[in-house]
């Protein structure tokens, strides 16, 4: 399996990757892809260094960022302006740009070399290994890291053997489930009847995921082989792409790359000479998180409204048009070309007993460096959090980690060591998902947290059955009274039996999984919860209604720090002299706690 | 299919493992149901699919994950289940908790109060109280339609109106919007029903388990518990809609649909479900009428029925018995018009006796007899939702039989082919495979081309033309004139059209042939429907479950009236009065030494014969034919020459002007007896409030009158009049009895009381007259085609909100909100030519007379056509048809006639000259 550094390694000849992923096409990074271009041109080195644009490497907040090959020298937050620099001083004179270049979080120090940078040291790479190093708009890049061979040889096997190949590799769906993916081929496969449909699932709804995202704009044409493989495998002819309308660069790609594979007969009838034919065609989602139930992406490509439908009948059963449909994840279909490519032997040696392969999570919150990350399955928590995300800054301590998004929970410090794997974050309430990890530290209040994702739920909710539709509103209103200090713990229980009612009596995995981070936090931060309702106090100092925001004269160090960043001259403040705020004039915007580094306003 | 038994084990409320049978393709739900186990339901409807989204019917099975709904979940063989499980009852409890916080369901307020599900199961479940600090706020009720009533604080969204539209009704106007605890159910673009694809059928309403959805007019009427629900037949259209009427106090509160009843399975439209308060007018006739210097004055019946006695007896006396004629009402009882023809044979001594299926069906009574012996719809409505293939001609289903429509929208929702054949591009035709967009009049044409492919391809069923049918080759050589080339310039369909259609039909076995009016009403009429019967016969479809010719009846008796013997050629039962079997038979039947021989004047005839003067006296029984006849100034002026003319009504109209007397009757509801519809289903009409005034039932009246002149009739009721008379008198009626007819209706033939009806003709290819008889036809143009100075071809037809001259809808409170005028429909194309734009008043001309209306443009209508209806008097389409006719059976050609169009610069020049 290569990791991440044999990719580097190959490359001599000199070449600017610049990425052009969303998160760094936001910062301008088409503007920088075009000064480079010029400046290298009016340097005269246009011959000699080739520019290309590539989807996301991941470290999406240092970005726009630029490799230069073959030295592996990586700058980041460049802008246009930039460009003459590091064409001058780089490209022309040796000299690497100083001031461009990565900084440890740790050390403080420069890093001038890609590989030498922890965030991507201490990953492995095997989905996400080409997005940031190939230009996902030519089907040519793809071929040059060895792009197809993976369909052309799975065409020379039978179809039987090519579910055979998955099945042991022991692939499970990377969109949350877990579900054995050569188990859900077969399913389909087995059904009777002609037409079969293969669905990927690129409706990523979760805040703060885009690992989907990032492979489609990063690396389409990775997608759509591990397509073509399991139409073939599952004798589906017809595959859809169902995106969310919001992606609009991915959209833009995968459709470029179906151009491309259909102008180089991976698409279409008689695939490379075999009896495979196989089509796929982008649907665009209207950005309904309920889309992603299986069901619900069905109804909507079917152009019906996004609701979800019980089951059975299962999608393998009944599905798209009525006809057997398998609907896999981006995650999981970019997994599939390394299977065939590198057999299952190599696959299963990656990850755990249980779960093979890797994990990309998009790593947020309080972490010092945040993006896309890809570990094997069975990775530590800590390892993640502190190697590849540099740990919590501002020397505040770690608190939880929220996994699964909306439809998760939180692993607790006290688990801070727990292996990332499907069943060890069901144990413990949370659920693996599609890949969010958000970072809790001391500032986050633990109700608010849930009370945030319940909301994103609440207002995702399709409406169709009641427990999800009113029961997580109910649910939202008793969480806003306790983070207002307006309930009970009466209603503290209540709460969690109409949770677990939402929980068993929903129709879909929406609803029923809407109150796990409420129940997860209650779980592991009870106290807190009750904080808020005995104590009427936020240990975090999130939940306005609960600070009386006024200034601790015992712990306040008369700084003026609350004063410069109060944006409502709310602070009266003399040199010396502690701090007062006006209640009349606070609008309760939390800066001046933020500011405060003495925890000197209540 | 072989039925597969499965076993389940239940543990209720109050009983362990009892042990359960079910078949397999069952819902846990359905096996439950099945085996009298209740289960909690809110969301479920049986007929419609399952939504799964109430959450009430959620049970615990053992080894399966969760609670899943059993509506939704195929029971299977060994399943354990527990159906009041602590965890399943404490999730019910919370949904019904949750439903009552997030809502305004105060009972005290609401329409549904006492036939509320909701309602049923709080009370049900011990809530007494609604647990949670409740933050809802209301939102206003949405009354801005005339008709349908949605109070979003009351709805559940358990989404059964949004399922009636969709999976049901086929209309597919209401859905979900917004999300999560802000979802609603709305309209496309969230406007409201009036600018909305609604097309009022309530059905919504219907399948509402809570005060969301309610009746506009039915406000404030009755509460549940205070009516008494009455079956009864739907008193419009020919599909003959079994319905509750909601009686309080001898008046009707609302109608719903009877479910799971033959022919509608639970559905209504618009004028069946809204249109029953016409009864209750204040213009209702109430005592008889006699002209007395140029106006009307009250009369008593005694001497209402002395002046009729008298003046027929005269006229008789000075003129012979064919000086009579008269025309029964195909919208009246069975009983009505089998007395009335009664009255005319055996009392007045002639057969001068006609309905107003001359206007619209005679061509297929007469057609259709011809060819097979028998001339009413071979199949069922039950067949239209099953079938695979249709083949639609001429019929404007969606408004003129609303309710059948949606059978056939929802056989091509289950993947059925429909081919439509019409020169405008209705409704109906959106859902079809394909839209055959002949011109006005070539029908035969296309038939004849179709029939050619057949025969040249070879295609057509050799085994059923050589078994049961005959002239097959005078057919051949007929059709052999018409290659699609011919057939092609003719109808203007392309010849791949035509032959693609015909590979079509005869791939897909059995094809159902369905026609209306486009078929019927033009001087061809006759060939049209021997055509129709052509086209099924080389295909070999008629006498097999979803195939056969099936004309749909237009009116809700018309089918009787015909079996009646309201017709001036037969005795009830088709029976010849011409033929010496019949002759005796009835002259025993009814005491007379002599009857009638010589077929009677058809009703064009009649009304010619006024004007010639061979008829003196005319008696017009529940028809509008100074409306509905061609040639409005023609027809008036036949009226106006009469010596004496009787109309018997509910209401006075523009026929009743020129009446001597009018006679007050009893309208729907306001008597018992028998409609048949157009399927032969003979259905139960049932009388649920008094009769205005002194009106009395028409078979009455017919009664007194042949009383008055001589003749003692003994059977006094309408059920007597069936079960005595017309069930012993007319072979098809032999087993029908009233007492067998209690819930859904029988199809005729009936042969005896045990035989259960014959819901297909002509069974396996054996037809009623032996063979079936090929009959060749020619295409024939329209009697009047356009020429420069009358440019645009006038075809007519019926809309949804109304029924024939608006003497019942135009009462119906809410109906002429939606349409309240007539207008010319034309394509804007044409009209842009003409500097015509929608909404401007426009000057229809023919070669008969003029409307004025308003421009209607769009684009259903092709270009070179003008549309109208005959609802409104103003602008009715008659003023400007051409009383032309069918020469074997008289039917005129309504369908087509020559017209110019100008726009009118002056509106206040408005108004017919």
């Amino acid at each position: 399996m290569p990791h991440v550094k044999h990719d580097l390694q190959q490359k001599t000849h000199r070449r600017m990757l610049v990425c052009r992923g969303t998160g760094c096409e936001a910062q301008k990074a088409q503007v920088l892809y075009a000064a480079l271009k010029a400046e290298l041109a009016s340097a005269g080195l246009s011959d000699e260094v080739e520019v290309i644009f590539t989807g996301c490497r991941g470290l999406c907040q240092m970005g726009p960022t630029v490799l230069v090959e073959p030295e592996g020298t990586f700058y980041c937050n460049v802008k246009a302006q930039d460009a003459a620099e590091i064409v001058e001083s780089d490209l022309k004179n040796g000299t690497k740009v100083e001031r461009l270049l990565f900084t440890d979080m740790k050390s403080k120090e420069k890093v001038p070399n890609y590989l030498e940078i922890k965030f991507f040291d201490s990953q492995r790479r095997v989905v996400l290994r080409n997005c940031g190093f190939i230009n996902p708009e030519k089907i040519d890049d793809y071929f040059g890291v060895g792009g197809y061979q993976g369909a052309l040889k799975a065409l020379k096997m039978s179809p039987a053997e090519v579910l055979e190949e998955v099945k042991r590799s022991g692939l499970r769906g990377r969109g949350g489930g877990g579900f054995p993916t050569g188990t859900k081929w077969d399913l389909c496969s087995g059904q009777p009847g002609e037409q079969k449909y293969l669905i990927c699932n690129a409706d990523e709804g979760d805040p703060g995921a885009f690992m989907d995202r990032a492979i489609l704009e990063g690396d389409p044409h990775r997608v759509l082989e591990g397509m073509i493989i399991a139409g073939y495998a599952m004798g589906a002819s017809k595959g859809f792409i169902y995106v969310r309308a919001e992606y609009a660069l991915a959209h833009q790609r995968a459709m470029k790359a179906i151009q491309q594979a259909a102008e180089h007969n991976y698409l279409g009838r008689n695939i490379h000479g075999s009896d495979f034919s196989f089509d796929v065609e982008i649907k665009l989602g209207a950005g309904a998180f309920v889309c992603g139930e299986e069901t619900a992406l069905i109804a909507s490509i079917e152009g019906r409204r996004g609701m979800p439908t019980p089951r059975p009948p299962f999608p393998a059963e009944k599905g798209l048009f009525g006809k057997p449909t398998c609907i896999n994840n981006v995650e999981t279909l970019a997994n599939i070309p390394v299977i065939l490519t590198e057999g299952s032997d190599s696959f299963t040696r990656i990850g755990t007993s249980r779960s093979k392969g890797t994990k990309v999570y998009a790593l947020a919150g309080k972490i010092a460096c945040s993006g896309l990350v890809e570990v094997p399955i069975g990775t530590p928590l800590r390892h993640i959090v502190e190697e590849i995300g540099g740990g919590v800054p501002n020397k505040r301590k770690f608190k939880a980690a929220q996994t699964g998004g909306p439809s998760g929970g939180c692993i607790p410090a006290e688990h801070f060591d727990i292996p990332m794997d499907y069943e060890n974050l069901n144990e413990i309430g949370s659920i693996m998902g599609s890949g969010g990890l958000i970072i809790t530290d001391e500032t986050t209040c633990m109700v608010d947290l849930a009370k945030y994702f319940l909301g994103f739920t609440q207002r995702e909710s399709c409406g169709k059955c009641v427990p999800c539709r009113l029961g997580t509103k109910k649910m939202l209103e008793m969480l806003t009274a306790i983070t207002k200090g307006e309930s009970s713990l009466e209603e503290l229980d209540q709460l969690i039996a109409l949770a677990e009612d939402v929980k068993a009596g929903s129709l879909c995995g929406l609803g029923q999984t809407a109150p796990n981070p409420v129940l997860s936090t209650i779980r592991f931060f009870r106290d807190e919860y009750e904080s808020h309702i005995v104590h009427k106090e936020c240990p975090a100092r999130v939940c306005v209604d609960l600070i009386r925001f006024e200034v601790n004269e015992e712990n306040c160090k008369k700084c003026g720090a609350c004063f410069k960043a109060c944006p409502a001259s709310a602070i009266t403040w003399e040199k010396k002299q502690p701090a007062h705020i006006d209640k009349s004039k606070c609008i309760k915007c939390r800066s001046c706690i933020e500011a405060c580094r003495f925890h000197a306003i209540d | 299919m072989v039925k597969e038994f499965i076993s389940l084990t239940v543990n209720g409320p109050d009983f362990q493992d009892r042990k359960v049978t079910g078949q397999k393709g069952q819902t846990i739900l359905e096996v439950l149901k099945d085996n009298g186990i209740q289960v909690p339901t809110l969301c479920h409807h049986p007929s419609m699919p399952p939504h799964g989204g109430c959450r009430l019917c959620i049970v615990e099975i053992e080894n399966m994950r969760g609670l899943p709904p059993s509506c939704a979940t195929p029971a299977v063989d060994g399943m354990v289940i527990h159906t009041h499980s602590e965890r399943v009852v404490r999730t019910r409890k919370t949904v019904l908790e949750l439903l009552l916080a997030y809502g305004d369901h105060n009972c005290l307020f609401c329409e549904a109060d006492g036939r509320c599900e909701l309602q049923k199961l709080v009370y049900e479940h011990g809530i007494r109280e609604i647990p949670f600090r409740s933050t809802y706020v209301s939102v206003p009720k949405d009354d801005s339609n005339p008709l349908i009533v949605r109070d979003h604080n009351k709805c559940v969204l358990c989404g059964r109106c949004i399922r009636a539209c969709l999976s049901i009704q086929n209309n597919g106007v209401i859905d979900f919007g917004g999300r999560g605890s802000d979802s609603f159910v709305t309209t496309f673009n969230n406007t409201s029903l009036k600018d909305s694809n609604c097309v009022y059928c309530g059905q919504c309403i219907q399948a509402c388990p809570v005060g969301a959805l309610t009746e506009k007019k039915a406000a404030g009427k009755a509460q549940a518990w205070e009516t008494e629900k009455v079956r009864t037949t739907c008193t419009y259209c020919g599909v003959g809609c079994q319905m509750w009427l909601h009686v309080k106090e001898g008046r009707i509160t609302k109608v719903t649909a009877v479910e799971d009843a033959a022919p509608n399975e639970g559905r209504l439209c618009v004028k069946g479900r809204f249109g029953y308060d016409f009864i209750y007018s204040k213009d209702r006739l109430t005592t008889p009428l006699i002209k007395e210097n140029g106006g009307f004055r009250e009369a008593s019946w005694d001497e209402a029925f002395d002046l009729v006695a008298n003046r027929f007896r005269e006229i008789i006396d000075r003129d012979g018995p064919d000086a009579v004629a008269g025309v029964s009402c195909a919208r009246s009882i069975n009983e009505d018009s089998y007395s009335m023809q009664k009255l005319f044979r055996a009392v007045l001594g002639t057969n001068n006796i006609d309905n107003c299926a001359r206007t619209c069906h005679a061509p297929s009574v007469t057609g259709l007899a011809m060819s097979f012996g028998s001339g009413a719809m071979t199949n069922s409505f039950s067949d239209f939702s099953k079938a695979k293939m249709i083949f639609a001609m001429g019929t404007n289903m969606t408004e003129a039989h609303p309710v059948a429509a949606t059978f056939v929208k929802n056989a091509v929702a289950n993947g059925a082919e429909l081919y439509v054949v019409d020169p405008r591009r209705i409704e109906l035709a959106d859902f079809a495979e394909l839209h055959l967009q002949i011109k006005v009049g070539s029908d035969i044409a296309l038939l004849n081309g179709l029939m050619h492919v057949l025969i040249t391809e070879d295609l057509y069923d050799k085994d059923y033309v050589a078994r049961c049918c005959t002239g097959f080759e005078e057919l051949k050589a007929k059709v052999m004139e018409y290659p699609p080339e011919r057939a092609a310039e003719i109808t203007g369909i392309p010849v791949p059209t035509i032959r693609y259609v015909a590979r079509r039909l005869a791939a897909v076995k059995p094809a159902m042939l369905v026609y209306c009016l486009g078929i019927t009403e033009h001087t061809c009429g006759v060939n049209n429907v021997v055509s129709c019967a052509n086209l099924q016969m080389l295909l070999g479809n008629v006498g097999f479950e979803c195939g056969g010719v099936n004309p749909i009846r237009g009116q809700n008796n018309v089918q009787g009236a015909c079996d009646m013997g309201a017709l001036p050629n037969a005795f009830p039962g088709y029976q010849r009065v011409d033929d010496p079997q019949a002759q005796a038979k009835f002259r025993a039947a009814w005491g007379r030494e002599w009857l009638p021989e010589k077929p009677g004047l058809m009703l064009p005839s009649m009304l010619q014969g006024l004007l010639d003067g061979n008829v003196k006296a005319f008696y017009v029984f529940g028809e509008n034919l100074a409306n509905t006849e061609p040639d409005i100034h023609h027809v008036e002026r036949c009226l106006q020459a009469a010596e004496f003319l009787v109309c018997q009504d509910n209401f006075p109209n523009e026929t009743t002007r020129f009446a001597h007397v009018i006679l007050p009757a009893a309208a729907w509801a306001e008597k018992n007896g028998t409609y048949t519809n157009s399927e032969r289903r003979v259905n139960r009409l049932r009388k649920v409030s008094e009769a205005p005034g002194v009106s009395k039932p028409d078979w009455l009246i017919f009664k007194e009158i042949a009383e008055r002149m001589g003749q003692q009739w003994p059977s006094c009721s309408a059920r007597e009049l069936w079960d005595n008379e017309i069930s012993e008198l007319a072979p098809q009626m032999s087993g029908i009895k009233y007492s067998r007819i209690e819930g859904d209706g029988l199809q005729w033939p009936v042969h005896d009381e045990n035989h259960c009806g014959t819901s297909i003709m002509h069974k396996d290819g054996c037809f009623v007259c032996g063979l079936g008889k090929f009959i060749p036809v020619d295409w024939t143009p329209p009697a009047e085609v356009p020429d420069e100075e009358y440019p645009f071809t006038l075809t007519t037809g019926r809309r949804l909100y109304h029924y024939h001259t608006r003497t019942q809808t135009g009462r119906a409170e809410g109906l002429n909100e939606i349409i309240g005028e007539e207008t010319a429909d034309m394509s804007p194309a044409a009209a842009g030519a003409l500097g015509i734009e929608h909404g401007e008043m426009v000057r229809v001309r023919s070669r008969r007379g003029e409307v004025v209306a308003k421009a209607r443009l769009t684009d259903r209508v092709p270009d070179g056509m003008v549309w109208m209806a005959f609802h409104f008097r103003e602008a009715c389409a008659n003023w400007l048809t051409n009383p032309v006719f069918d020469p074997i059976c008289e039917t005129a050609e309504y369908k087509a006639c020559a017209v110019t169009v100008e726009k009118i610069q002056d509106e206040t020049a408005a108004g017919r000259s």
